[in-house]
Protein backbone atom coordinates (compact mmCIF):
# COMPACT_ATOMS: atom_id res chain seq x y z
CA UNK A 1 0.00 0.00 0.00
CA UNK A 2 1.28 3.51 -0.85
CA UNK A 3 2.41 6.14 1.70
CA UNK A 4 1.39 9.85 1.89
CA UNK A 5 4.51 12.09 2.77
CA UNK A 6 3.99 12.28 6.36
CA UNK A 7 3.59 8.64 6.82
CA UNK A 8 6.70 8.41 4.32
CA UNK A 9 8.84 10.72 6.74
CA UNK A 10 7.33 8.89 10.00
CA UNK A 11 8.25 5.67 8.77
CA UNK A 12 11.69 6.86 7.67
CA UNK A 13 11.90 8.24 11.43
CA UNK A 14 10.60 5.61 13.24
CA UNK A 15 12.39 3.44 11.82
CA UNK A 16 10.13 1.23 9.72
CA UNK A 17 9.65 -0.37 6.18
CA UNK A 18 6.41 1.59 6.06
CA UNK A 19 3.25 2.89 8.67
CA UNK A 20 -0.13 3.63 7.94
CA UNK A 21 -2.46 6.23 9.62
CA UNK A 22 -3.54 4.56 12.95
CA UNK A 23 -0.29 2.95 13.73
CA UNK A 24 1.64 4.33 17.12
CA UNK A 25 5.16 5.12 15.95
CA UNK A 26 7.97 6.92 18.14
CA UNK A 27 9.83 8.94 15.72
CA UNK A 28 13.38 10.32 16.03
CA UNK A 29 13.46 14.05 15.67
CA UNK A 30 15.45 16.55 13.86
CA UNK A 31 14.63 19.44 14.52
CA UNK A 32 13.04 20.46 18.22
CA UNK A 33 11.93 24.51 18.47
CA UNK A 34 11.17 26.59 21.25
CA UNK A 35 10.45 30.39 21.84
CA UNK A 36 9.71 31.82 25.43
CA UNK A 37 8.09 28.58 26.53
CA UNK A 38 11.45 27.08 27.00
CA UNK A 39 11.51 28.48 30.72
CA UNK A 40 9.06 26.16 31.26
CA UNK A 41 10.49 23.11 29.34
CA UNK A 42 13.52 23.79 31.07
CA UNK A 43 11.44 23.17 34.91
CA UNK A 44 9.74 20.16 33.35
CA UNK A 45 12.97 19.15 31.87
CA UNK A 46 14.83 19.12 35.44
CA UNK A 47 12.09 17.02 36.71
CA UNK A 48 12.25 13.98 34.33
CA UNK A 49 15.93 13.93 36.04
CA UNK A 50 14.56 14.31 39.64
CA UNK A 51 14.79 11.21 41.80
CA UNK A 52 17.41 9.42 38.92
CA UNK A 53 21.44 9.03 39.18
CA UNK A 54 21.35 11.12 35.60
CA UNK A 55 23.06 14.61 34.73
CA UNK A 56 20.55 16.22 32.68
CA UNK A 57 21.38 16.58 29.41
CA UNK A 58 19.98 17.41 26.30
CA UNK A 59 19.93 13.84 23.50
CA UNK A 60 21.43 16.24 20.87
CA UNK A 61 22.32 19.96 21.27
CA UNK A 62 22.52 20.58 17.68
CA UNK A 63 18.92 19.61 16.69
CA UNK A 64 17.56 22.27 19.76
CA UNK A 65 16.61 25.56 18.23
CA UNK A 66 15.93 27.93 21.12
CA UNK A 67 14.18 31.71 19.62
CA UNK A 68 13.11 34.79 21.26
CA UNK A 69 9.82 36.33 19.67
CA UNK A 70 7.09 36.30 21.77
CA UNK A 71 8.13 39.17 23.94
CA UNK A 72 11.11 40.94 22.58
CA UNK A 73 12.57 43.22 23.74
CA UNK A 74 10.99 42.14 27.31
CA UNK A 75 8.16 44.03 28.52
CA UNK A 76 8.45 42.87 32.25
CA UNK A 77 10.99 41.74 34.43
CA UNK A 78 9.42 38.67 34.83
CA UNK A 79 10.30 37.78 31.00
CA UNK A 80 13.39 39.17 31.31
CA UNK A 81 13.99 36.58 33.72
CA UNK A 82 13.07 34.19 32.06
CA UNK A 83 14.78 35.12 29.15
CA UNK A 84 18.00 35.17 31.35
CA UNK A 85 17.81 31.74 32.73
CA UNK A 86 16.95 30.24 29.26
CA UNK A 87 19.95 32.20 27.85
CA UNK A 88 21.65 30.47 30.96
CA UNK A 89 20.71 27.05 30.28
CA UNK A 90 21.15 27.15 26.32
CA UNK A 91 24.15 27.81 27.09
CA UNK A 92 25.62 25.74 29.43
CA UNK A 93 24.13 22.80 27.31
CA UNK A 94 25.41 23.78 24.42
CA UNK A 95 22.26 24.61 22.41
CA UNK A 96 23.28 24.75 18.76
CA UNK A 97 20.59 26.90 17.45
CA UNK A 98 19.73 30.10 19.80
CA UNK A 99 18.75 33.29 18.30
CA UNK A 100 18.91 35.72 21.00
CA UNK A 101 17.16 39.56 20.53
CA UNK A 102 19.33 40.53 18.04
CA UNK A 103 18.94 42.90 14.73
CA UNK A 104 20.75 40.95 12.57
CA UNK A 105 19.72 37.33 13.15
CA UNK A 106 16.44 37.41 15.60
CA UNK A 107 13.08 37.47 14.53
CA UNK A 108 9.99 35.11 14.64
CA UNK A 109 10.63 31.52 14.71
CA UNK A 110 8.68 30.30 12.07
CA UNK A 111 11.03 32.61 9.65
CA UNK A 112 14.09 31.77 11.43
CA UNK A 113 13.69 28.14 10.45
CA UNK A 114 12.98 28.07 7.31
CA UNK A 115 15.83 31.78 6.42
CA UNK A 116 18.94 29.71 7.99
CA UNK A 117 17.93 26.16 6.38
CA UNK A 118 17.26 24.50 9.46
CA UNK A 119 14.61 22.41 7.83
CA UNK A 120 14.79 20.06 4.93
CA UNK A 121 12.63 17.81 3.55
CA UNK A 122 11.56 14.94 4.91
CA UNK A 123 12.94 16.15 8.77
CA UNK A 124 10.65 15.24 11.51
CA UNK A 125 10.00 18.92 12.89
CA UNK A 126 8.80 19.98 16.43
CA UNK A 127 8.00 23.19 17.82
CA UNK A 128 6.07 24.45 21.76
CA UNK A 129 4.25 26.21 19.41
CA UNK A 130 1.27 25.52 17.00
CA UNK A 131 2.19 27.21 14.47
CA UNK A 132 5.22 24.98 13.64
CA UNK A 133 2.76 23.54 11.21
CA UNK A 134 4.70 26.64 8.98
CA UNK A 135 7.32 24.34 8.20
CA UNK A 136 5.82 21.70 5.74
CA UNK A 137 6.07 24.26 3.56
CA UNK A 138 9.43 22.60 3.00
CA UNK A 139 8.00 19.56 2.54
CA UNK A 140 8.97 18.26 5.94
CA UNK A 141 6.28 17.04 8.68
CA UNK A 142 6.62 20.03 11.31
CA UNK A 143 3.95 19.71 14.49
CA UNK A 144 3.23 21.21 17.57
CA UNK A 145 3.44 20.14 21.14
CA UNK A 146 3.05 21.71 24.62
CA UNK A 147 6.09 22.10 26.87
CA UNK A 148 6.25 18.89 28.73
CA UNK A 149 6.28 16.89 25.83
CA UNK A 150 9.36 18.90 24.38
CA UNK A 151 11.12 17.95 28.11
CA UNK A 152 10.64 14.29 27.23
CA UNK A 153 11.76 15.09 23.42
CA UNK A 154 14.96 16.67 24.93
CA UNK A 155 15.51 13.92 26.87
CA UNK A 156 14.92 11.45 24.71
CA UNK A 157 15.57 12.50 21.22
CA UNK A 158 12.28 11.12 19.90
CA UNK A 159 8.39 12.11 20.55
CA UNK A 160 7.04 8.68 22.02
CA UNK A 161 3.67 7.51 21.27
CA UNK A 162 2.39 9.59 18.03
CA UNK A 163 -0.55 8.22 16.23
CA UNK A 164 0.57 8.03 12.79
CA UNK A 165 -2.42 10.77 11.02
CA UNK A 166 -4.80 10.12 8.68
CA UNK A 167 -4.37 12.65 5.15
CA UNK A 168 -6.46 15.09 3.47
CA UNK A 169 -5.37 15.81 0.22
CA UNK A 170 -6.00 19.20 -0.88
CA UNK A 171 -5.65 20.34 -4.88
CA UNK A 172 -5.65 23.64 -6.40
CA UNK A 173 -5.48 24.77 -9.41
CA UNK A 174 -6.46 28.44 -11.29
CA UNK A 175 -4.30 31.46 -11.44
CA UNK A 176 -5.18 34.14 -8.58
CA UNK A 177 -6.12 37.58 -9.53
CA UNK A 178 -4.62 40.60 -8.73
CA UNK A 179 -4.57 41.27 -4.85
CA UNK A 180 -5.47 38.05 -4.01
CA UNK A 181 -3.05 35.39 -2.67
CA UNK A 182 -2.00 32.61 -0.32
CA UNK A 183 -3.89 34.18 2.40
CA UNK A 184 -7.01 34.80 0.76
CA UNK A 185 -6.54 30.58 -0.32
CA UNK A 186 -5.79 29.20 3.50
CA UNK A 187 -8.63 31.78 4.64
CA UNK A 188 -11.44 29.87 2.43
CA UNK A 189 -10.22 26.55 2.81
CA UNK A 190 -10.67 26.82 6.87
CA UNK A 191 -13.87 28.64 6.08
CA UNK A 192 -14.85 25.51 4.02
CA UNK A 193 -13.40 22.85 6.68
CA UNK A 194 -13.92 24.75 9.88
CA UNK A 195 -11.78 24.98 13.07
CA UNK A 196 -11.64 21.63 14.09
CA UNK A 197 -12.40 20.17 10.15
CA UNK A 198 -8.60 18.98 9.93
CA UNK A 199 -8.56 17.82 13.85
CA UNK A 200 -5.90 14.84 13.81
CA UNK A 201 -5.50 14.80 10.36
CA UNK A 202 -2.59 16.18 8.17
CA UNK A 203 -3.31 18.07 4.83
CA UNK A 204 -0.94 17.95 1.71
CA UNK A 205 -1.43 20.53 -0.88
CA UNK A 206 -1.25 19.83 -4.44
CA UNK A 207 -1.74 20.70 -8.20
CA UNK A 208 -0.44 23.69 -10.18
CA UNK A 209 -1.24 26.64 -8.45
CA UNK A 210 0.61 25.30 -5.21
CA UNK A 211 3.72 24.20 -7.64
CA UNK A 212 4.15 27.88 -8.84
CA UNK A 213 3.87 29.03 -5.26
CA UNK A 214 6.56 30.43 -3.58
CA UNK A 215 8.10 28.88 -0.59
CA UNK A 216 6.58 32.25 1.21
CA UNK A 217 3.10 31.55 -0.03
CA UNK A 218 3.55 27.69 0.92
CA UNK A 219 4.70 29.25 4.43
CA UNK A 220 1.15 31.07 4.85
CA UNK A 221 -0.79 27.74 3.44
CA UNK A 222 0.71 25.44 5.96
CA UNK A 223 0.84 27.75 9.13
CA UNK A 224 -2.84 28.70 9.04
CA UNK A 225 -3.46 25.20 8.31
CA UNK A 226 -3.93 24.23 12.36
CA UNK A 227 -6.26 26.72 12.66
CA UNK A 228 -8.55 24.12 10.68
CA UNK A 229 -7.38 21.90 13.32
CA UNK A 230 -4.43 20.14 11.40
CA UNK A 231 -1.90 18.49 12.76
CA UNK A 232 0.26 19.36 10.13
CA UNK A 233 0.10 20.88 6.74
CA UNK A 234 2.09 19.65 4.04
CA UNK A 235 3.33 21.05 0.45
CA UNK A 236 5.98 18.00 -1.26
CA UNK A 237 9.09 19.45 -1.45
CA UNK A 238 10.45 20.27 -5.63
CA UNK A 239 12.40 22.31 -7.50
CA UNK A 240 11.31 25.36 -5.88
CA UNK A 241 12.41 24.14 -2.00
CA UNK A 242 15.96 23.28 -3.68
CA UNK A 243 15.95 26.96 -5.11
CA UNK A 244 14.98 28.34 -1.89
CA UNK A 245 17.11 26.34 0.58
CA UNK A 246 20.17 27.20 -1.79
CA UNK A 247 19.63 30.83 -2.78
CA UNK A 248 17.53 32.24 0.27
CA UNK A 249 18.95 29.93 3.39
CA UNK A 250 22.48 29.48 1.92
CA UNK A 251 22.02 25.37 1.92
CA UNK A 252 25.01 23.61 0.30
CA UNK A 253 24.44 19.91 -0.59
CA UNK A 254 21.90 17.55 -2.19
CA UNK A 255 18.11 18.58 -1.46
CA UNK A 256 15.89 15.12 -1.47
CA UNK A 257 12.27 15.69 -1.16
CA UNK A 258 10.11 13.24 -0.20
CA UNK A 259 7.11 12.84 -2.51
CA UNK A 260 3.68 10.66 -2.19
CA UNK A 261 3.10 7.45 -3.37
CA UNK A 262 1.47 7.29 -6.36
CA UNK A 263 -1.35 4.99 -4.45
CA UNK A 264 -1.26 6.73 -1.63
CA UNK A 265 -4.01 6.55 1.14
CA UNK A 266 -5.86 9.56 1.44
CA UNK A 267 -9.23 10.03 3.78
CA UNK A 268 -10.20 12.84 1.64
CA UNK A 269 -9.49 14.79 -1.09
CA UNK A 270 -10.58 18.58 -1.76
CA UNK A 271 -10.47 20.31 -4.93
CA UNK A 272 -10.32 24.02 -5.21
CA UNK A 273 -10.22 26.43 -8.56
CA UNK A 274 -8.62 29.86 -7.19
CA UNK A 275 -9.39 31.34 -10.78
CA UNK A 276 -12.23 33.32 -9.59
CA UNK A 277 -11.56 33.60 -5.57
CA UNK A 278 -12.01 37.13 -4.21
CA UNK A 279 -10.14 39.03 -0.98
CA UNK A 280 -11.24 36.97 1.78
CA UNK A 281 -11.22 38.03 5.49
CA UNK A 282 -11.85 35.91 8.82
CA UNK A 283 -14.45 38.14 10.83
CA UNK A 284 -14.69 38.07 14.42
CA UNK A 285 -13.68 36.10 17.14
CA UNK A 286 -13.38 32.64 14.90
CA UNK A 287 -10.66 31.86 12.03
CA UNK A 288 -13.00 29.78 10.31
CA UNK A 289 -16.23 32.86 10.19
CA UNK A 290 -14.98 33.67 6.79
CA UNK A 291 -16.43 36.00 4.24
CA UNK A 292 -15.46 37.73 1.15
CA UNK A 293 -13.89 41.11 2.29
CA UNK A 294 -16.86 42.97 0.07
CA UNK A 295 -19.13 42.06 2.54
CA UNK A 296 -17.71 43.84 5.62
CA UNK A 297 -16.25 46.70 3.58
CA UNK A 298 -17.12 49.84 5.39
CA UNK A 299 -16.23 48.79 8.46
CA UNK A 300 -14.44 51.37 10.68
CA UNK A 301 -10.64 49.99 11.77
CA UNK A 302 -8.63 51.15 14.13
CA UNK A 303 -5.76 49.43 14.19
CA UNK A 304 -3.69 47.84 11.12
CA UNK A 305 -1.60 45.20 11.89
CA UNK A 306 1.10 43.76 9.21
CA UNK A 307 3.23 41.06 10.38
CA UNK A 308 3.63 38.18 12.18
CA UNK A 309 4.75 34.51 11.34
CA UNK A 310 1.86 34.10 8.45
CA UNK A 311 2.39 37.43 6.73
CA UNK A 312 5.85 39.19 7.47
CA UNK A 313 7.76 38.68 4.88
CA UNK A 314 9.49 40.35 1.94
CA UNK A 315 6.66 39.72 -0.28
CA UNK A 316 4.03 40.76 2.18
CA UNK A 317 6.06 43.72 3.11
CA UNK A 318 6.24 44.55 -0.91
CA UNK A 319 2.84 44.18 -1.59
CA UNK A 320 1.76 46.34 1.37
CA UNK A 321 4.38 49.06 0.45
CA UNK A 322 3.39 48.73 -3.51
CA UNK A 323 -0.34 50.03 -2.40
CA UNK A 324 0.79 52.38 0.43
CA UNK A 325 3.83 54.07 -1.49
CA UNK A 326 2.98 57.94 -2.16
CA UNK A 327 -0.80 57.34 0.03
CA UNK A 328 -1.37 58.22 3.74
CA UNK A 329 -2.79 55.91 6.49
CA UNK A 330 -6.01 57.36 7.37
CA UNK A 331 -6.34 59.79 10.09
CA UNK A 332 -7.82 57.59 13.50
CA UNK A 333 -6.31 54.62 12.56
CA UNK A 334 -2.87 53.32 13.79
CA UNK A 335 -0.86 51.17 11.33
CA UNK A 336 1.91 48.62 12.66
CA UNK A 337 4.35 46.42 10.75
CA UNK A 338 6.50 43.88 11.77
CA UNK A 339 8.81 42.33 9.53
CA UNK A 340 9.14 38.78 10.46
CA UNK A 341 13.03 38.65 11.18
CA UNK A 342 15.93 40.84 11.18
CA UNK A 343 16.81 39.76 7.60
CA UNK A 344 13.70 40.55 6.12
CA UNK A 345 13.82 43.83 8.13
CA UNK A 346 17.05 44.71 6.49
CA UNK A 347 16.31 43.77 2.96
CA UNK A 348 12.79 45.72 3.20
CA UNK A 349 14.69 48.90 4.47
CA UNK A 350 17.17 48.00 1.19
CA UNK A 351 14.03 48.13 -0.96
CA UNK A 352 12.84 50.89 0.34
CA UNK A 353 9.49 49.59 2.05
CA UNK A 354 10.57 50.82 5.38
CA UNK A 355 10.59 53.99 3.99
CA UNK A 356 7.41 54.03 2.48
CA UNK A 357 5.62 52.73 5.51
CA UNK A 358 6.83 55.36 7.67
CA UNK A 359 6.28 58.16 5.12
CA UNK A 360 2.98 57.11 5.15
CA UNK A 361 3.09 57.06 8.54
CA UNK A 362 2.69 53.91 10.15
CA UNK A 363 4.80 52.45 12.74
CA UNK A 364 7.41 50.36 11.81
CA UNK A 365 8.36 48.15 15.10
CA UNK A 366 11.38 45.62 15.43
CA UNK A 367 10.75 41.93 14.03
CA UNK A 368 8.97 39.76 16.71
CA UNK A 369 5.24 38.44 17.53
CA UNK A 370 4.17 41.90 18.04
CA UNK A 371 0.57 42.17 19.19
CA UNK A 372 -0.49 39.01 17.39
CA UNK A 373 -1.50 37.44 20.78
CA UNK A 374 -1.66 40.55 23.11
CA UNK A 375 1.46 39.61 25.58
CA UNK A 376 2.97 43.30 25.57
CA UNK A 377 2.53 45.83 22.85
CA UNK A 378 -0.02 47.35 20.59
CA UNK A 379 -3.16 46.14 22.58
CA UNK A 380 -6.94 47.39 21.53
CA UNK A 381 -8.80 49.81 23.37
CA UNK A 382 -12.19 48.92 24.25
CA UNK A 383 -14.83 48.85 21.42
CA UNK A 384 -11.86 49.08 19.15
CA UNK A 385 -11.52 46.72 15.94
CA UNK A 386 -7.97 46.01 14.32
CA UNK A 387 -7.32 44.34 10.82
CA UNK A 388 -4.25 42.55 10.68
CA UNK A 389 -2.46 39.92 8.47
CA UNK A 390 -1.97 38.03 11.40
CA UNK A 391 -3.70 34.44 12.22
CA UNK A 392 -6.01 34.31 14.64
CA UNK A 393 -8.87 36.28 15.92
CA UNK A 394 -9.93 34.64 19.40
CA UNK A 395 -12.00 36.48 21.69
CA UNK A 396 -8.99 38.72 23.50
CA UNK A 397 -6.53 37.34 21.41
CA UNK A 398 -4.92 41.35 21.10
CA UNK A 399 -4.86 41.39 24.94
CA UNK A 400 -8.62 42.83 25.27
CA UNK A 401 -11.67 41.10 25.38
CA UNK A 402 -13.60 44.03 24.73
CA UNK A 403 -11.99 44.00 21.19
CA UNK A 404 -12.74 42.42 17.50
CA UNK A 405 -9.63 41.45 15.70
CA UNK A 406 -10.69 40.59 11.82
CA UNK A 407 -7.97 38.65 9.18
CA UNK A 408 -6.73 39.00 5.98
CA UNK A 409 -4.33 39.77 3.45
CA UNK A 410 -1.59 42.24 3.80
CA UNK A 411 -2.98 43.67 0.45
CA UNK A 412 -6.20 44.18 2.15
CA UNK A 413 -4.78 45.35 5.20
CA UNK A 414 -2.65 48.29 3.53
CA UNK A 415 -5.51 49.41 0.87
CA UNK A 416 -7.71 49.42 3.96
CA UNK A 417 -5.00 51.07 6.23
CA UNK A 418 -5.25 54.13 3.25
CA UNK A 419 -9.32 54.81 3.95
CA UNK A 420 -9.56 53.73 7.17
CA UNK A 421 -12.52 50.96 6.83
CA UNK A 422 -12.48 47.80 5.55
CA UNK A 423 -11.40 47.94 1.62
CA UNK A 424 -11.34 45.57 -0.72
CA UNK A 425 -8.15 45.93 -3.26
CA UNK A 426 -9.66 44.68 -6.05
CA UNK A 427 -12.19 47.71 -6.54
CA UNK A 428 -11.64 49.20 -9.67
CA UNK A 429 -9.02 46.27 -10.35
CA UNK A 430 -9.14 43.77 -13.11
CA UNK B 1 -20.60 12.37 41.30
CA UNK B 2 -19.46 15.89 40.16
CA UNK B 3 -21.16 19.00 39.61
CA UNK B 4 -21.28 20.75 36.26
CA UNK B 5 -20.60 24.21 37.20
CA UNK B 6 -20.54 26.06 33.61
CA UNK B 7 -21.33 24.93 30.43
CA UNK B 8 -19.20 26.94 27.77
CA UNK B 9 -19.61 26.81 23.59
CA UNK B 10 -18.02 25.47 20.48
CA UNK B 11 -13.85 26.22 19.57
CA UNK B 12 -13.13 27.47 23.19
CA UNK B 13 -9.81 28.98 22.55
CA UNK B 14 -6.54 28.20 25.24
CA UNK B 15 -7.00 32.21 24.73
CA UNK B 16 -10.11 32.39 26.46
CA UNK B 17 -8.74 29.31 29.32
CA UNK B 18 -5.50 31.41 29.87
CA UNK B 19 -5.25 34.62 27.93
CA UNK B 20 -1.95 35.78 26.40
CA UNK B 21 -1.00 38.46 28.32
CA UNK B 22 -0.21 35.58 31.16
CA UNK B 23 1.97 33.79 29.32
CA UNK B 24 5.30 35.01 31.13
CA UNK B 25 3.65 32.94 34.42
CA UNK B 26 4.54 29.21 33.17
CA UNK B 27 4.96 27.38 36.75
CA UNK B 28 2.48 24.99 37.07
CA UNK B 29 1.95 26.07 40.98
CA UNK B 30 1.65 29.76 39.60
CA UNK B 31 -0.64 29.76 36.63
CA UNK B 32 -4.65 28.53 38.23
CA UNK B 33 -5.07 32.38 39.47
CA UNK B 34 -5.54 33.16 35.64
CA UNK B 35 -7.83 30.59 34.30
CA UNK B 36 -10.31 32.03 32.51
CA UNK B 37 -9.14 35.24 33.70
CA UNK B 38 -11.17 37.75 31.32
CA UNK B 39 -14.44 35.51 32.54
CA UNK B 40 -13.99 37.33 35.51
CA UNK B 41 -17.51 36.08 37.54
CA UNK B 42 -15.93 32.47 36.93
CA UNK B 43 -12.32 33.31 37.82
CA UNK B 44 -13.05 35.05 41.09
CA UNK B 45 -15.01 31.95 42.09
CA UNK B 46 -12.78 29.55 41.51
CA UNK B 47 -9.41 32.14 42.96
CA UNK B 48 -12.39 31.79 46.44
CA UNK B 49 -12.14 28.26 46.01
CA UNK B 50 -15.99 28.34 45.74
CA UNK B 51 -15.40 25.80 43.09
CA UNK B 52 -14.91 22.52 44.63
CA UNK B 53 -12.05 20.01 43.50
CA UNK B 54 -13.20 17.18 41.15
CA UNK B 55 -16.47 19.77 39.39
CA UNK B 56 -17.04 19.58 35.74
CA UNK B 57 -16.20 22.09 32.93
CA UNK B 58 -18.84 21.24 30.43
CA UNK B 59 -17.29 22.13 27.15
CA UNK B 60 -18.42 22.39 23.36
CA UNK B 61 -16.50 21.09 20.25
CA UNK B 62 -12.85 21.65 19.73
CA UNK B 63 -12.34 22.20 23.19
CA UNK B 64 -8.83 24.21 23.62
CA UNK B 65 -8.01 24.77 19.92
CA UNK B 66 -5.71 27.77 18.87
CA UNK B 67 -1.69 27.83 20.67
CA UNK B 68 0.11 25.22 22.54
CA UNK B 69 0.14 26.46 25.66
CA UNK B 70 0.49 24.27 28.35
CA UNK B 71 -0.46 27.37 31.02
CA UNK B 72 -4.38 26.55 29.30
CA UNK B 73 -3.63 22.87 31.06
CA UNK B 74 -1.90 23.84 33.95
CA UNK B 75 -3.99 26.20 35.27
CA UNK B 76 -7.61 24.02 34.77
CA UNK B 77 -5.13 20.79 36.66
CA UNK B 78 -4.30 23.09 39.39
CA UNK B 79 -7.78 23.41 40.38
CA UNK B 80 -8.44 20.00 39.77
CA UNK B 81 -11.44 20.17 37.66
CA UNK B 82 -12.82 17.32 35.15
CA UNK B 83 -13.67 18.82 31.30
CA UNK B 84 -16.13 17.09 29.66
CA UNK B 85 -16.49 17.92 25.96
CA UNK B 86 -17.61 16.38 22.43
CA UNK B 87 -13.95 16.77 21.60
CA UNK B 88 -10.79 18.56 21.50
CA UNK B 89 -8.18 20.00 20.00
CA UNK B 90 -5.12 17.79 19.39
CA UNK B 91 -2.54 19.64 21.08
CA UNK B 92 -4.65 20.53 24.17
CA UNK B 93 -5.53 16.98 24.95
CA UNK B 94 -2.24 15.87 24.48
CA UNK B 95 -1.03 18.65 26.64
CA UNK B 96 -3.74 17.29 29.58
CA UNK B 97 -3.06 13.66 28.81
CA UNK B 98 0.75 14.76 29.45
CA UNK B 99 -0.06 16.45 32.78
CA UNK B 100 -2.78 14.45 34.07
CA UNK B 101 -5.70 16.71 33.72
CA UNK B 102 -9.18 14.63 33.82
CA UNK B 103 -10.33 14.83 30.36
CA UNK B 104 -13.19 13.10 29.34
CA UNK B 105 -14.70 12.91 25.73
CA UNK B 106 -18.20 12.32 25.24
CA UNK B 107 -19.45 13.41 21.52
CA UNK B 108 -23.35 13.29 22.55
CA UNK B 109 -23.30 14.80 26.09
CA UNK B 110 -26.04 16.49 27.36
CA UNK B 111 -26.01 18.39 30.60
CA UNK B 112 -27.04 22.05 32.07
CA UNK B 113 -25.27 23.61 34.81
CA UNK B 114 -26.04 22.32 37.96
CA UNK B 115 -26.29 18.87 36.92
CA UNK B 116 -25.01 15.98 38.69
CA UNK B 117 -22.49 13.50 36.63
CA UNK B 118 -21.31 10.43 37.62
CA UNK B 119 -18.34 8.60 35.63
CA UNK B 120 -18.68 4.53 35.18
CA UNK B 121 -16.99 2.27 33.18
CA UNK B 122 -17.24 3.79 29.72
CA UNK B 123 -20.39 6.06 30.52
CA UNK B 124 -21.43 9.05 31.82
CA UNK B 125 -24.53 9.12 33.64
CA UNK B 126 -26.79 12.80 34.25
CA UNK B 127 -28.17 12.19 37.18
CA UNK B 128 -30.29 15.32 36.69
CA UNK B 129 -32.09 13.79 33.80
CA UNK B 130 -31.26 10.06 34.14
CA UNK B 131 -30.14 10.12 30.40
CA UNK B 132 -26.60 7.82 30.04
CA UNK B 133 -23.62 8.80 27.10
CA UNK B 134 -20.71 6.73 25.79
CA UNK B 135 -17.39 7.90 26.82
CA UNK B 136 -15.28 7.97 23.59
CA UNK B 137 -11.34 6.15 24.83
CA UNK B 138 -8.53 8.37 24.91
CA UNK B 139 -5.88 7.74 21.68
CA UNK B 140 -4.85 4.24 22.32
CA UNK B 141 -1.20 5.58 22.20
CA UNK B 142 -1.72 7.21 25.05
CA UNK B 143 -2.84 4.79 27.65
CA UNK B 144 0.88 3.93 28.22
CA UNK B 145 1.52 7.57 29.60
CA UNK B 146 -2.02 7.53 31.74
CA UNK B 147 -0.76 4.51 33.44
CA UNK B 148 2.47 5.80 34.35
CA UNK B 149 1.05 8.82 35.97
CA UNK B 150 2.01 11.24 33.14
CA UNK B 151 4.66 11.95 30.54
CA UNK B 152 7.08 13.26 33.14
CA UNK B 153 7.34 9.39 35.13
CA UNK B 154 6.81 7.70 31.79
CA UNK B 155 9.48 9.78 30.55
CA UNK B 156 11.70 8.75 33.45
CA UNK B 157 11.04 5.78 33.53
CA UNK B 158 11.95 5.37 29.59
CA UNK B 159 15.47 7.75 30.24
CA UNK B 160 16.81 5.22 33.42
CA UNK B 161 15.58 2.20 31.06
CA UNK B 162 18.06 2.98 28.14
CA UNK B 163 20.43 4.84 29.71
CA UNK B 164 23.73 2.94 30.01
CA UNK B 165 25.21 4.98 33.31
CA UNK B 166 21.67 3.57 34.51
Amino acid sequence: MGMTVAEKILARASGLPSVKAGDVVEPKVDLAMSHENAALVINQFLEVYQGTSLQPQIWDPSKVSVIFDHRVPAESPKTASNQKKVREFVAAQGVGKFHDIRGDVGGICHQILPENGYVRPGYVVVGTDSHTTSHGALGAFAFGIGATEMASVWALGAVLNVEVPATMKVNVKGKFKKFVGPKDLILHLIGKLTAQGANYKVIEFHGPTIRSMSTSGRLVICNMSVEAGATAGIVPADKETARYLREEAGVKGKVTPVIPDKDAVYERIIEIDVSKLEPQIACPHTVDNVKPVASVKGTKVQQIVIGSCTNGRLDDLAMAAGILKGKKVSQGTRMLVFPASGRIYAQALAKGYIGTFMKAGAVVMNPGCGPCLGIHEGALGDGETALSTTNRNFKGRMGNPNSQVFLCSPAVAAASAVKGVITNPRKGAK
Amino acid sequence: MAKVVIKLGDDISTDVIYPGRYMATVLPSETPQYAFADMTDFNSKLKSKQIPAGSVILGGRNFGCGSSREQAVSTLKGHDLIIVAPGFARIFLQNGINLGLRTVVCPTIEASEGDDLEFTEGEIVNKATGKRFAIEPLPKARQAIIDAGGLIPYTRKRLVATSPAA
